[in-house]
């Protein structure tokens, strides 16, 4: 059942670009590059317990390092690939040492602190990032010299980029090592009394969240051909925690879900109301309140309920 | 040397203005085991208050203001904890997550309801004439404001440590269940310290309000503030805010005098410093 519904998925997904119009194909990529970036905020929120404020700092800064070697310094799209994933891979291991000296809440504020600083750096620095006005005139990469400039040519791109990320998201956690991790998150003093070291296996995921955060703005800088402080901003950060908690934390398909959603909710919102972030702010207060472990947990509550009572 | 004076009392200023936006994100953490991400719209909303009401009636007090604006700030803070935060007590991050929803509602709000410009807001009259003091000329206004800032410490300090409802507040922060085990109303004491925080914030962006002006991204700007002062402090020491506030208040004052660019850096290796050697902060305890 659940085979033959995920073989369908994915048929769908591959075949999208040539029963869907241009703008629905331009949505679908957004909504890849969305889940990946949700997905590996997952590792932290709901397989490590580790609720992160700053995520937006690892795809900001991976599309700001893409977009400035391109641009100011001539690279090529591949070395310039290879440089922004490590320099954030970087970045990630160097704030992961920071961020989890404390754990809970100060996690959280030194998450949040810690991307502020970031945001701040990309507005007020602005001969090197060009502050508000953010880098124009980018191009996207030609793999194996297939151009991607048209829609259905990068959802494929991205879709190949984004199934492959769910696969080594899913591996991680379905490993010992997610088991580890998942114990930890659950009961840290047993797990170091078993012998391991929990504060390692956190960095580890940390740095690993971080390395697919910034492969998701990778693609997002190729997507929009543009970058602007906002990526960095909380409220960017806080859209992927809503997609996350909204579509349920800890399970693998919850996030992509309560990304998608988010995604949508952000398009139609911003065509009918300018206000956007009130908009964000108000869902926030609905989905904590009213469902507080997220829309697939819930629905699979429903589903599970329906087949009892048909029984 | 007028430039390290004047930069010395500009840091000064800051310091004060920061502590009065940390002091009650501290004081709330403490009690309540709640990062109140809502605090840098407090205190953006009390600036906006204050710069209508002072550029509506001109002559119109500042200090009179800026109570009004903090009553104001404190209804609405109160208004939140009762309706919302108390629904969350078992779930301290989805607490965390609706003080951020309602700080994106605030801040949005404020753009719809003021516009995107920054709106300056006017020195009182009588505070605009500098002060000579040995020869050297300072904005009296800032002097006034580093003056309440002490001001409100000592008050707070009086409070938590000399009144029967300090004396309560401390019983809560150390053992919460135990308070409430012998008759200590808890839940009403984390109304009245949410109130309380709320309205020094909003008072105190009445006050800083002449210095900084109100607009939008106020809030964004002065949460990030809040939050290193208090990790540098301590969190839920209201000591820890004290001095946490004027170092930082001195760092960044002066990293963005000397190093405009690299302020932001600057700021962060304090904080890296401290959360190095002593994750608690300078005079938090261990394990809060």
């Amino acid at each position: 059942m659940t085979r033959i519904a995920l073989a369908v998925l994915a048929v769908s997904l591959a075949i999208l670009p040539f029963f869907a119009g241009d703008f629905y194909i331009n949505l679908a990529s957004q909504a890849l590059i969305a889940a990946i970036f949700a997905l590996s905020l997952n590792l932290l929120v709901g397989y490590g317990g580790m609720t992160s404020l700053g995520h937006a700092s690892f795809l900001g800064v991976a599309a700001y390092i893409s977009a400035l070697m391109t641009t100011r310094y001539g690279m090529g799209h591949g070395l310039a690939a290879i440089v922004s994933i490590a320099g954030t891979t970087l970045m990630a291991a160097f704030f992961g040492l920071i961020a989890l000296r404390a754990t809970g809440l100060g996690f959280l504020m030194i998450t949040l602190a810690l991307s502020q600083v970031l945001w701040g750096l990309a507005y007020r620095m602005s001969d090197v990032t060009n502050g508000d006005n953010g880098i124009t005139g980018l191009t996207r990469p030609m793999p194996f010299g297939v151009p991607l400039d048209n829609p259905a040519s990068f959802y494929w791109f991205a879709l190949i980029v984004a199934v492959f990320a769910f696969a080594m998201m899913a591996i991680f956690v379905s490993s010992s090592f997610g088991s580890t991790l998942k114990g930890v998150r659950d009961q840290p003093r047993r797990m170091a009394a078993l012998g391991f070291n929990p504060w390692m296996i956190r960095w580890i995921t940390f740095v690993y969240a971080g390395f697919w955060g910034g492969v998701s703005g990778l693609l997002y800088v190729y997507y929009h051909k543009y970058i602007h402080p906002t990526s960095l901003s909380t409220t960017s950060s806080a859209e992927a925690l809503l997609g996350v908690i909204a579509g349920g934390s800890g399970t693998l398909g919850g996030p992509v879900v309560g990304a998608t959603l988010v995604l949508l909710l952000k398009n139609y919102a911003s065509a009918y109301v300018e206000r956007w972030n009130m908009l964000l702010g108000l869902v926030f207060l609905f989905i904590v309140l009213v469902m507080p472990t997220g829309i697939t947990p819930g629905l699979r509550k429903l589903v599970t309920s329906m087949r009892g009572g048909s029984r | 040397m007028q430039f390290w004076i004047i930069q010395g009392l500009n840091s000064l200023s800051l310091g004060g203005l920061l502590f009065l936006l940390s002091s009650g994100f501290s004081l709330i953490f403490g009690l309540m085991r709640l990062a109140n991400l809502t605090h840098g719209a407090f205190f953006m909303l009390g600036t906006y208050f204050g710069a209508t009401a002072l550029r509506s009636f001109t002559g119109l007090n500042i200090w009179v203001t800026a109570l009004g604006a903090g009553i104001a700030v404190a209804a609405l803070g109160g208004l939140f904890e009762r309706l919302v935060l108390t629904r969350l007590k078992t779930n301290p991050l989805g607490q965390v997550l609706v003080t951020l929803g309602m700080a994106f509602i605030i801040s949005d709000a404020c753009l719809a309801l003021w516009g995107g410009d920054s709106i300056p807001v006017p020195t009182p009259s009588n505070l605009q004439a500098p002060t000579r003091i040995f020869g050297f000329v300072f904005p009296t206004y800032r002097l006034v404001l580093v003056g309440c800032a002490i001001a409100a410490a000592i008050a707070l300090y009086f409070l938590i440590e000399r009144t029967r409802l300090g004396a309560m507040i401390r019983a809560g922060v150390d053992d919460r269940q135990m308070a409430r085990a012998v008759g200590i109303p808890v839940s009403n004491l984390f109304t009245i310290v949410f109130c309380l925080g709320a309205g020094i914030a909003g008072a105190g962006g009445v006050l800083g309000g002449p210095i900084l002006s109100a607009y939008p991204g106020l809030d964004g700007d002065m949460l990030p503030l809040a939050l290193i002062v208090v990790i540098l402090g301590g969190i839920g020491s209201l000591l820890g805010a004290f001095v946490g506030s004027f170092i930082i208040g001195f760092i960044y004052t002066f990293g963005t005098a000397l190093f405009p660019e690299l302020a932001y850096i600057i700021l962060f290796l304090p904080m890296i410093f401290v959360i190095a050697f002593r994750p608690q902060g300078l005079f938090g305890r261990a394990g809060a």
